[in-house]
């Protein structure tokens, strides 16, 4: 079994992790170590990881960042270790502690980012956190993000993926958000990295009454990916918006996973995944309202829909509803399928060549998606990276200074 | 709405009699040596017993699978007799003769066995337990050149055809279950319908579990030539009895050149009581091939029995331009689950599939509907849509949906829409406002949600259909 | 500039066209009136090239060329415009996108440099005043919740911005009242040029009052049974093509 170099590596190097570490990180490494070492990677056969082959994902013999953070204190971000507050309850807390992905995190990761914002405070600017993956080896990076909101709180988080260097990155990364009664988070994704570049993403979200949550994760360039959402509504009169976007060509594979879960009366959660698959980019998305017994009045959609532009494109979809409530509202819909015949001929007629016209489909197949985003400025620049994207004019990320 | 709950009067099963006859049940377990006794006791030939000894020995090298959204209680295979006849004395006295026990048994069930009482149009073939009781109009069928028999018959009189399909479709080692019914089937129909025949009249199995302590294990097999055409009809019931009573059949459908086969299903084995106690444990593959160009599949099902529902008729759209369907009604009521859906696998070009499903969940039933289009890499044009409603009566049930898409082509177009809702208090009002009493207003509700599906099955069954549906949810509305 | 002879043409394997012949001279304007179903609109697709109708017979000689092997956004670069009867929503595609592609395509078939993005929004503002097209609509995806009036001005709209030589106005009268059908006419005068030529099909004389057609043809049954002056649109406005069908 390779996870064995997982498990060695960390038996060797677990006091120098110990060291630079904190002891709210450290108390849970031998528990994880734990589970890590009873399940192993996940197989094709969990239900979950059916799209995903991790363990080839994380075969290679990566070096792992053991260095803390190197980000500096601002008015919301700081490195856990200098916390104001007791971070106890909330580490590690929501995270699916059975999931061997996130154990591996949470076995590794060194430091972890604290995104805080205080009781009634909205965070006027958007905070903007920029991973640029760089270095002269295959490495591999555990990312720990915890994003407390308190009551009444309100904050847009960006999160963006570059990668300077082509050797193989591994990122694995785990973002806990703990949102109080009525605190309002906008949290964006954005990967823009390259074909070598691998990328776990758990994120779990557990939502208090009257908030508002609107996770957004657009995939725009990369190697393998696997995003998974979970969503815990345990406050009534919350909403949860999961939408996401995946423009994938050549060999790139990009799995979505969501779980809303629905734990008390009156919450509205929506979905909308979009993916455009071209050359022999394979997409998965399979996504799960679960509405518990009692809570009632939920309404709930889902949709997931795909434009394959060849034969080699292979999308698999799975929306689920898991429902124990009588007074809902839930559907979903999944679409695969492909440009509307009519309005490429519309086109042509008006003298567009089918290329330019199928392009110009595809991009507005994805602006649903984009048009989504409340934040002006990045909607405006996503229509800009997209337009780029579908046009192959986007092999290094844009704007970014250091590429 | 739980005002309403209590209005309701629990109907009994209505099918729960047992049948006093004298029947010739093996011990109980399972061994190499019982499935050898099944095939001597069935006088089979070797390549039929070499079946099904492979089937067994693949049976234990396979796991009951877990990955259905159902509880299943824990079965002991050692526990249950594999073969039970209830026509064994009446053999004893003359080949021809049927026990009258038996006779009044299928005429209690509606299923009247004299040629001259059936109803018009529907040739039956009767399997109580373990063995065909009787098969009606073969005769008249034969003039056709079709052969409408048990499957024990089939091997005896047309071992190749039946050699020639049997496994085909549904091979042993596809499924535990299917290992399982593979090793140790009794009795089942076998149909096969000639080049060019449209089949006159429509084609009935009805089955029947009596016998204490035993499963069954039909197996059917329907061969539908090169633009020929079937309708065939599949009904069951069971006695009441507080043990589960496994059921693990398979059917499997080959459909050549411009053929058409339409399979419906009603299916009201015993539920269980009101707390889950008994019931039958229905475990069912059933598959068809459309092995031809343009030919045509229809799954039809109405599933209101059983305490456990696994069952998913699939279809393989392998011949260019065949088209299939599925179109379910699963009522879950009291402690029944069901996990029941459909396979559309597209292979060849051109192929279209329509899904319709309906699942309805009351008590504290659970009810999943679980489906898988897949369009390969070849299925140039391919089409689907699919849609699965649910609907909840009552705050203790549940009502899920797994749809599963692998889509491997840019020519295909998958449509898959679902909703889930709750019967709408304003219908129930509107309905009692003109003066229809709540039972009704609900099965009249029910029976349009599943009147699209309801409308595929053959006249006779829709009218009963309708009633089972009334019937299942009396007690459950909330 | 156009000339169709002995077009046969298709779709789904259904014989529609069954041998037009039609000789349209520069600045010539033809009107094409017919029944339903007679083959106006299936006329107008093929000489667009739309792909869903096959060409089994015939030839379509545009300004000296056969375009019958040429694709729809060749044809349309050459020169030549559909107004579409039912114009397609294509939701997401803002209408600027869209015309600043087309404007582009057509630049740089005439081997012009494309308009930067001033000069394109300074054509679009000029050129929509043409039709009176409220500002709203160009910024929103194309044709997508438009009113039938709506859409047709702005198919009237593409064609001020596109320039085209040789135009087809497939029944962009229907669904107008009085005054949208008078914006929509004098605007194609305004744009037309004195080389432009037209067919225009319709099935009233009302737009023929404003656009004054040369020749009017009448199509029935995929034939053109009768081609005569401007007299002849005015003989089946007031009798309608009874006297024609029973032939």
């Amino acid at each position: 079994m390779k996870n064995n170099q997982y498990i060695d590596f960390y038996t060797q190097v677990r006091d120098t992790i110990a060291q630079r570490s904190c002891t709210l990180m450290n108390a849970h490494r031998e528990e994880v170590l734990r589970v890590f070492s009873e399940q192993g990677f996940p197989s094709k056969k969990v239900e979950r990881y059916k799209y995903t082959d991790v363990a080839q994902d994380f075969a290679p013999d990566y070096g792992i960042q053991l260095s803390a953070s190197a980000a500096e204190r601002t008015e919301f971000c700081c490195s856990v270790r200098e916390a104001d507050i007791d971070l106890t309850p909330y580490y590690n807390n929501i995270a699916d502690r059975q999931d061997s992905i996130v154990a591996l995190n949470t076995m590794l990761a060194v430091d972890a980012l604290l995104i805080h914002v205080p009781r009634n405070i909205r965070a006027k600017h958007p905070i903007q956190i920029n991973n640029v993956l760089k270095g002269k080896q295959d490495t591999m990076v555990n990312r720990r993000i915890l994003v407390i909101m308190e009551e009444g709180s309100q904050a847009d988080i960006i999160i963006t993926d570059h990668a300077v260097d082509h050797q193989q990155f591994l990122t694995n990364q785990v973002i806990e958000v703990h949102c109080a009664d009525n605190s309002h988070l906008n949290l964006y994704e954005i990967e823009e990295t390259n074909l070598m570049c691998t990328r776990y993403s758990n994120v779990f979200i557990r939502e208090g009454r009257d908030c508002s949550v609107r996770h957004t994760v657009l995939t725009l360039f990369n190697g393998h990916t696997r995003n998974a959402c979970r969503v815990e509504m345990t406050g009534e009169n919350s909403e949860a918006i999961l939408n996401g976007c995946v423009i994938a060509d050549k060999m790139q594979r990009v799995d979505n996973n969501t779980v809303i879960r629905h734990m008390v009366p009156n919450c509205q959660s929506r979905e909308l995944y979009k993916y455009v698959l071209d050359d022999s980019a394979v997409g998965a998305f399979a996504g799960m309202i679960l509405v518990d017994k009692g809570a009632q009045k939920t309404s709930s959609s889902m949709t997931n829909a795909n434009l394959c532009s060849t034969r080699q494109a292979r999308m698999f979809t799975q929306p689920m509803l898991e429902i124990y409530a009588d007074d809902v509202k839930c559907s979903h819909g999944s679409t695969v399928g492909q440009m509307n015949d009519q309005a490429l001929f519309y086109m042509r007629q008006r003298g567009i060549s089918l290329s330019e016209a199928r392009l110009l489909l595809k991009s507005a197949f994805i602006t649903e998606v984009i048009d989504s985003i409340p934040l002006e400025a990045l909607r405006d620049r996503l229509h800009l990276i997209v337009d780029k994207r579908m046009r192959g004019e986007l092999s290094k990320c844009e704007g970014c200074k250091l590429c | 709405m739980e005002d309403i709950t209590r209005e309701f009067v629990n109907k009994d099963y209505e099918y729960g009699f047992h049948t006093d006859v004298h029947t010739e049940i093996i011990e109980k377990g399972l061994n190499e040596d019982v499935v050898r006794l099944i095939s001597e006791k069935k006088g089979e030939p070797d390549w039929l017993l070499e079946f099904r000894l492979q089937a067994f020995r693949n049976w234990q090298t396979q796991k009951q699978p877990s990955w259905a959204h159902l509880d299943m209680p824990q079965i002991d295979y050692q526990d249950i007799s594999y073969y039970a006849d209830p026509t064994a004395s009446a053999k004893k006295d003359g080949p021809k003769e049927i026990d009258p026990e038996l006779m009044k048994t299928f005429d209690k069930l509606g299923i009247p066995l004299e040629e001259r009482m059936a109803l018009a149009g529907v040739a039956v073939d009767a399997v109580m337990d373990s063995v065909s009781v009787k098969t009606t109009f073969q005769e008249k069928l034969k003039e056709k050149g079709i052969i409408f028999c048990s499957i024990s018959e089939a091997v005896k009189n047309h071992p190749d055809l039946v050699r020639e399909y049997l496994g085909t479709v549904v091979p042993y080692r596809d499924n535990y279950f299917a290992a399982l019914n593979s090793a140790v089937f009794s009795d089942g129909s076998f149909v096969y319908i000639p080049k060019g025949v449209r089949c006159p009249m429509e084609l009935s199995t009805y089955f029947r579990i009596n016998a204490m302590g035993t499963g069954q294990f039909e197996r059917t097999l329907i061969v539908c030539d090169d633009d020929a055409y079937v309708s065939y009809l599949e009904g069951c019931t069971a006695p009441m009895r507080d043990e589960n009573q496994l059921h693990a059949a398979i059917v499997e459908i080959v459909v050549k050149d411009r053929a058409e086969v339409k399979y419906s299903t009603v299916q009201n084995w015993y539920p269980g009581d009101k707390d889950g106690k008994g019931g039958v444990l229905n475990l069912v593959t059933k598959r068809g091939h459309l092995r031809g160009v343009d030919s045509r599949l229809s799954w039809t099902q109405v599933e209101t029995g059983s305490a456990i529902t696994w069952k998913y008729p699939s279809c393989i759209l392998s011949g260019d331009g065949s088209q299939a369907e599925f179109y379910s009604v699963a009522v879950t009521n009291n402690h029944q689950q069901a996990d029941t859906g459909t396979k559309m696998i597209h292979i060849g070009r051109n192929t279209k599939s329509t899904i319709i499903s309906k699942g309805i969940s009351a008590g504290k039933s659970q009810n999943s509907y679980r489906g898988l289009v897949k369009v390969g890499a070849n299925a140039e044009g391919a089409r689907n849509y699919s849609s699965c409603d649910s609907l909840l009566l009552g705050s203790s049930c549940g009502a899920h949906t797994f749809p599963y898409m692998d889509i491997h082509n840019d020519t295909a177009i998958v449509e898959h829409e679902a909703t889930t809702s709750k019967i709408s208090e304003e219908q129930l009002f509107y309905c009692q406002q003109r003066g229809i009493s709540t039972e009704d207003a609900v099965s009249l509700i029910v029976n349009g949600y599943a009147k699209d599906v309801i409308n595929k099955l053959p006249m006779e069954f829709a009218v009963e259909a309708q009633k089972l549906l009334g019937v299942s949810l009396e007690g459950s509305v909330g | 500039m156009l000339e169709i002879r002995n077009l046969h043409a298709s779709i789904n394997g259904k014989e529609i066209l069954k041998g037009i012949n039609l000789t349209i001279n520069d600045g010539e304007i033809h009107a094409v009136m017919g029944t339903n179903g007679a083959g106006k609109s299936t006329l107008s697709n093929v000489i667009v090239g739309n792909p869903a109708y096959e060409v089994t017979e015939g030839e379509i000689i545009f300004n000296g060329q056969d375009i019958l092997e040429m694709s729809t956004e060749e044809r349309a670069n050459a020169g030549i415009f559909l107004s579409f009867q039912h114009p397609v929503e294509i939701p997401g595609v803002s209408m600027t996108n869209f015309m600043r592609a087309a404007v582009n395509a057509r630049y740089k078939a005439q081997g012009r440099e494309p308009l930067s993005a001033g000069d394109f929004l300074k054509l679009m503002r000029e050129k929509r005043k043409i039709v009176e097209l409220d500002n709203k609509l160009t910024s929103r995806s194309v044709n997508e919740g438009f009113s039938g009036g709506e859409k047709k001005r702005n198919e009237i709209f593409q064609m001020a911005m596109l320039e085209p030589t040789f135009c087809i106005l497939d029944e962009t009268d229907s669904g107008l009242d009085v005054d949208a059908l008078r914006i929509v006419a004098e605007g194609f005068n305004k744009l037309r040029k004195p080389e432009t030529s037209a067919i225009v099909i319709t099935h009233y004389q009302r737009l023929l009052d404003y656009l004054k057609p040369d020749v009017v043809h009448i199509l029935i049954d995929g034939r053109i049974i009768k081609t005569g002056g401007p007299e002849l649109a005015l003989e089946i406005d007031g009798k309608g093509f009874a006297d024609y069908v029973a032939q």
